[in-house]
């Protein structure tokens, strides 16, 4: 098992004929991710990578049977991209793109909730389940196949800790890259709860960063409910505040949001915190006992 | 994005919300010509984009025109030192003049994005003029929320707001008109903060925003032109303004280890490693995922015209780019820069071994590893013999 993502789930790309759409819909079918079809508005009834293009998603969902899509769509754009999946009925979004306003992701957002579906991003490197299907834009050769959970609001700071994993040999049973926006489909505790529930995954390494409260709010769940091991590093311990740390959610506002604050949050809901970036994966074998 | 209070002010103008008469100048004579324009009674605000001007003493109230000039030939063109200034300051470039009202009552009013609950929340409270952290710790009975859904602020919520400032009559009538205009702008000009503070009830009996604070949404600003148009980057750090213009994100820091990362996280778990090993990291840089010949060229740029970075850290993670690729990134860069200070590496991803040596072959003094901890302690460690 693993969670959201595996080898049946029938993706569509949203920004298919675009330069990263191409790109990494390549890379995804390369995986052996089931890639059934794109959509470019305009571009309806072309072929593309030996896909079916269509101008909806709608049209995407009733002729290919798609129930995922991964957006790489243009700021701008992405929201209402993100809407349309959510209208088609798609139960899965993925959305890649940086920079959407925060205005347009509280609507997304709504509308995603208000149709049952689940969003992971948007300003996510996406999600992969190893050996199975990926859904987004990391290096998948680094990832290997196995029993722990990746949960990480950064991109190369998870490629990081996966690859300390998996050159201790544990391999992931799915990596989810939640984003660094303020606004976020799925939270740390979201990913938690499924996480709980799937057999296959024995424990999980949590990524935080500073900003914002989520790191707390899963500390409270994981104190309460979860059942396995959590593993965590929370990036940002020198990050001075009231500045925007690269990511639009990474910022330190009248005292909120700090390192300190969730490291102990974390550490009183009885996870092991990482000290530093160098130790994740040693950390979490030392509490797996492997 | 941060604007001046005169400028935000003419937001709340456009949005039918009333504040003092009152002119912006550059230019003592302007205040002359103001001040009596306005009766002589005046006050007198810096306007500069760090918070804590009123402690600075950059806000001033004059009887007549003559102590308006006196007033402002002590703030205009002088420096400014706020909490959020730093020990640099800030030169006053520009003054608002404004007509000085009779206060009778004030308001703190609020509106910011409460990320946890994904909705904005629009806060009131009875003490006017105090900083919000503050009123929320000392008086938190007293900061009444209303959390919004929809991006639209109902009149029954407006009438709460009110309500719960005690206010009754014409001036509740004007409140609650004044707070669903608030929002309004707020959502339409996709503001990130926006805050009166203090709004008043004067003798007369108007509700009056005295002062004004609204920031935007930067990923939202390609849809405000007219706003995108007002940015002034003159208090800002000159080379933060110039990492802009290259896009790269870069936040000066005051430490001796220059750093260069690709993804905003592995940049800050990067600053965190080198404080784990005793040094300081002079900066957050994210050059991108790609970290292109291009943005490394520029990249050095930055770091090396901070003359307190002794040593450059570079740690790159090679996604989907190539390490042998970045190597050469590097390297080429490197030449063209003229880089004069050692530089420690570490590249991970993949043909990692092949970007090693394309590393260890070039004309530069770099120290290549594997591992972030080793890298890090050797960048720690050249930095503390710079320093000797």
């Amino acid at each position: 098992m693993s969670i959201l993502l595996d080898k049946d789930t029938r993706v569509v790309v949203q920004g298919f004929t675009g330069k990263e759409g191409s790109f990494h819909a390549e890379q995804m079918m390369e995986y052996g991710t089931n890639v059934v079809a794109g959509v470019t508005p305009g571009k309806g009834g072309q072929t593309h990578l030996e896909k079916p293009v269509y101008n909806t998603v709608h049209e995407a969902v009733e002729k290919e049977g798609a129930n995922a899509s991964i957006i790489f769509v243009p700021a701008p754009f992405a929201a209402d991209a993100v809407i349309e999946a959510a209208d088609a009925g798609v139960k899965l979004i993925v959305c890649i793109t940086e920079g959407i306003p925060t205005n347009d992701m509280i609507k997304a957002k709504r509308y995603v909730v208000s149709r049952g579906a689940v969003m992971i991003g948007p300003n996510c490197p996406g999600l992969i389940s190893p050996g199975k299907a990926k859904m987004g834009i990391m290096p998948a050769r680094i990832f290997k196949e196995g029993s722990i959970g990746v949960i990480s609001r950064s991109g190369t700071l998870t490629y990081e800790a996966v690859n300390q994993l998996t050159e201790l040999g544990l391999g992931q049973s799915t990596a989810v890259g939640i984003g660094g926006d303020p606004i976020i489909g799925s939270t740390f505790m979201d990913i938690l709860k499924m996480f709980n529930e799937d057999d296959e995954t024995e424990a999980v390494v949590m990524i935080g960063e500073i900003g914002g409260t989520a790191e707390e709010t899963a500390a409270e769940y994981i104190k309460n409910y979860f059942k396995k091991p959590v593993v965590s590093f929370i990036a940002g311990r020198t990050a001075p505040p009231g500045k925007r740390m690269g990511h639009a959610g990474a910022i330190i506002m009248g005292g909120k949001g700090t390192a300190e604050g969730k490291i102990k949050a974390l550490e009183e809901a009885g996870v092991k915190v990482a000290e530093s970036p160098a130790v994740i994966g040693k950390t979490l074998k030392e509490v797996v006992g492997k | 994005m941060k604007v001046h209070e005169y400028q935000a002010k003419g937001f709340l103008r456009r949005y039918g919300i009333p504040t003092p008469n009152g002119k912006v100048t550059d230019k003592i004579d302007g205040v002359k010509t103001f001040a009596k324009e306005l009766g002589g009674k005046v006050v007198v605000k810096a306007q500069v984009l760090a918070g804590g001007r009123g402690k600075a003493g950059g806000v001033k109230l004059a009887k007549s025109t003559d102590e308006a000039v006196e007033v402002a030939k002590n703030i205009l063109g002088k420096k400014l030192y706020t909490h959020q200034t730093g020990p640099e300051g800030v030169e006053v470039k520009k003054i608002l003049i404004e007509e000085a009202a009779n206060i009778e009552k004030e308001f703190y009013v609020g509106i910011v994005l409460d990320r946890a609950a994904e909705k904005y929340i629009f806060m009131v409270s009875p003490f006017g003029g105090m900083e919000i952290e503050e009123v929320a710790k000392e008086h938190p009975d007293a900061l009444f929320k209303v959390y919004v859904d929809y991006l639209e602020l109902f009149p029954f919520q407006a009438r709460q707001l009110a309500f719960n400032l005690g206010l009754s009559g014409d001036a509740f009538k004007q409140a609650v008109k004044l707070f669903l205009n608030l929002f309004k702008l707020h959502v339409e000009l996709d503001a990130s903060l926006t805050e009166i503070n203090p709004l008043i009830l004067t003798k007369e009996g108007n509700i009056i925003a005295l002062d004004a604070k609204i920031n935007f949404d930067d990923n939202a600003l390609y849809r405000h032109k007219d706003v995108a148009e007002l940015k002034d980057d003159s208090e800002e750090d000159k080379l933060e303004i110039e990492a802009r213009k290259y896009n790269l994100n870069y936040i000066k820091l005051d430490g001796s280890v220059g750093c260069m990362v690709n993804g905003a996280g592995l940049a800050m778990a990067t600053m965190d490693i080198i404080k784990y090993y005793g040094g300081m990291p002079a900066n957050f840089l994210d050059v991108g995922g790609g970290a292109s010949v291009e943005t490394v060229r520029n990249a050095f740029k930055i770091l090396l015209a901070d003359k307190n970075v002794k040593v450059v850290l570079i740690n790159i993670f090679g996604g989907i780019v190539r390490c042998d690729r970045i190597a050469e990134g590097v390297v080429k860069a490197a030449s063209e820069v003229g880089v004069d200070r050692p530089v420690v590496i570490r590249l991970v991803g993949t043909n990692q071994e092949e970007g090693r040596e394309i590393l260890k072959n070039a004309p530069f003094k770099f120290y290549t590893f594997e591992t972030i901890s080793e890298a890090a302690e050797k960048a720690v460690e050249l930095s503390e013999g710079g320093n000797q």
